[in-house]
C-alpha cells in the first residue's frame, strides 16, 4: 500500500475537485429536463471549485482563498434561494419544470 | 500507513459515491439527501485542510438551511418525476463523453503544470485558531467585499419573498391606512327632517 505512506499532497486534491467538477458537469447533461437536479449539480461544481480554493489556501499558508470561498458560500447561497423561488413561480404558472417547456420566449 | 492519507482516500471515496448519485438517483428528494452527504464529506476534507470555521459554516450554511430548502421545493412540487427522466438513457453516451473530456483537459492540465512540489502548509496555527484569522481577514482587508456580499444577500431575500409573494384576492384583510384615514362624514350621513307628529 505504497500511496498510503505519505500524506495527501496538493494534486490529490486537485484531482479529486476535477473529478468531482467533471461529474457535476455530466450530471447537467444527463439530467438536462429536470430544473431541480441542475441546481443541484451546480451546488456540486461550487463545491468543487470551493474545495481547490481551500486546498490552494492550506497548501501555500494563505489565507486569502479561504476568504473567497467564505464570498463564493455567501453568494451561491443567495443565487441557490432565488433559483428556488424562480422554479416555484414557474411551477405554479406553467405547471411543469421541464426545461423543454420553457420555451415562452421564442420569437 | 499514513492515518491522513488514509482518512482522504476514505472521505473522496464517499464524496465521488455521493456526488455520482446526485446526478444519477431516479427520485429527487434522494438526490436531495446524497447532496447533503457529499457537502458533510466535503466539510471533513476542509477540517482536514485546517480550514475549520468554513467547515462549520459548510454544515449549518448548507446542509441546514440551503438543502433543507431545496428538499422543501423538491417536497411542494407535485411533479411526476419519471416523465422528466424518459429520455436519461438516450443522454448517458454524450454525459459520459462530456465526463471524459473534461477529466482529461484537467488531467493534462495538471500533469502538465506539475502543482505536486508544493509541499504542506507549515505555518503554525494562529493564535485564537481559523475562525480568528478569518474574522480578521475579512474585516480588515475584505471589509468592502463583506459588505457588498451582505447587500447581495438583502437582495436575495427581498426578491425571494417578491418572486413567491402572491396576494389572494378572496381572503379578507384589514387596511389600516384606510382605518387611520377614515373621516365622520365617510361612516354617518346627517340628514335634517321635520319632527312627525305622534299619531293619536
Amino acid at each position: 500500500m505504497s500511496f498510503l505512506a505519505a500524506p495527501p499532497t496538493l494534486a490529490h486534491y486537485l484531482v479529486l475537485a476535477a473529478i468531482l467538477f467533471a461529474i457535476s458537469m455530466a450530471g447537467i447533461f444527463l439530467n438536462r429536463k429536470n430544473v431541480i437536479i441542475l441546481l443541484m449539480a451546480i451546488e456540486l461544481m461550487l463545491l468543487a471549485v470551493n474545495l481547490n480554493f481551500i486546498a490552494f489556501s492550506s497548501f501555500l499558508d494563505d489565507m486569502a482563498g479561504q476568504a473567497f470561498v467564505f464570498f463564493i458560500l455567501t453568494i451561491a447561497a443567495a443565487e441557490s434561494a432565488i433559483g428556488l423561488a424562480i422554479l416555484v413561480l414557474l411551477f405554479r404558472n406553467v405547471g411543469s419544470i421541464d426545461v423543454e417547456d420553457l420555451d415562452r420566449l421564442k420569437g | 500507513m499514513n492515518t491522513q492519507a488514509f482518512l482522504f482516500y476514505v472521505f473522496a471515496a464517499i464524496l465521488v459515491f455521493a456526488a455520482m448519485r446526485v446526478v444519477t438517483a431516479r427520485n429527487p428528494v434522494h438526490a436531495a439527501l446524497w447532496l447533503v452527504l457529499a457537502f458533510f464529506t466535503a466539510a471533513a476534507h476542509w477540517l482536514m485542510l485546517r480550514a475549520e470555521f468554513l467547515a462549520i459554516a459548510l454544515v449549518l450554511v448548507y446542509v441546514g438551511a440551503v438543502m433543507v430548502l431545496f428538499l422543501f421545493v423538491v417536497m411542494m412540487l407535485d411533479v411526476n418525476f419519471d416523465t422528466l427522466r424518459s429520455q436519461f438513457r438516450s443522454y448517458v453516451p454524450v454525459g459520459a463523453t462530456v465526463f471524459a473530456l473534461v477529466l482529461l483537459e484537467m488531467a493534462l492540465v495538471l500533469l502538465g503544470n506539475r502543482p505536486v512540489g508544493i509541499a504542506a502548509g507549515t505555518a503554525p496555527t494562529p493564535p485564537g485558531g481559523n475562525t480568528r484569522a478569518l474574522g480578521r481577514l475579512l474585516y480588515t482587508d475584505y471589509v468592502y467585499p463583506f459588505e457588498i456580499a451582505a447587500v447581495v444577500l438583502l437582495v436575495a431575500i427581498i426578491a425571494a419573498i417578491a418572486l413567491t409573494h402572491r396576494r389572494r384576492r378572496e381572503t379578507k384583510y384589514q387596511d389600516p391606512g384606510a382605518q387611520v384615514k377614515v373621516r365622520a362624514a365617510d361612516r354617518l350621513r346627517i340628514v335634517s327632517m321635520k319632527s312627525e307628529k305622534r299619531e293619536s
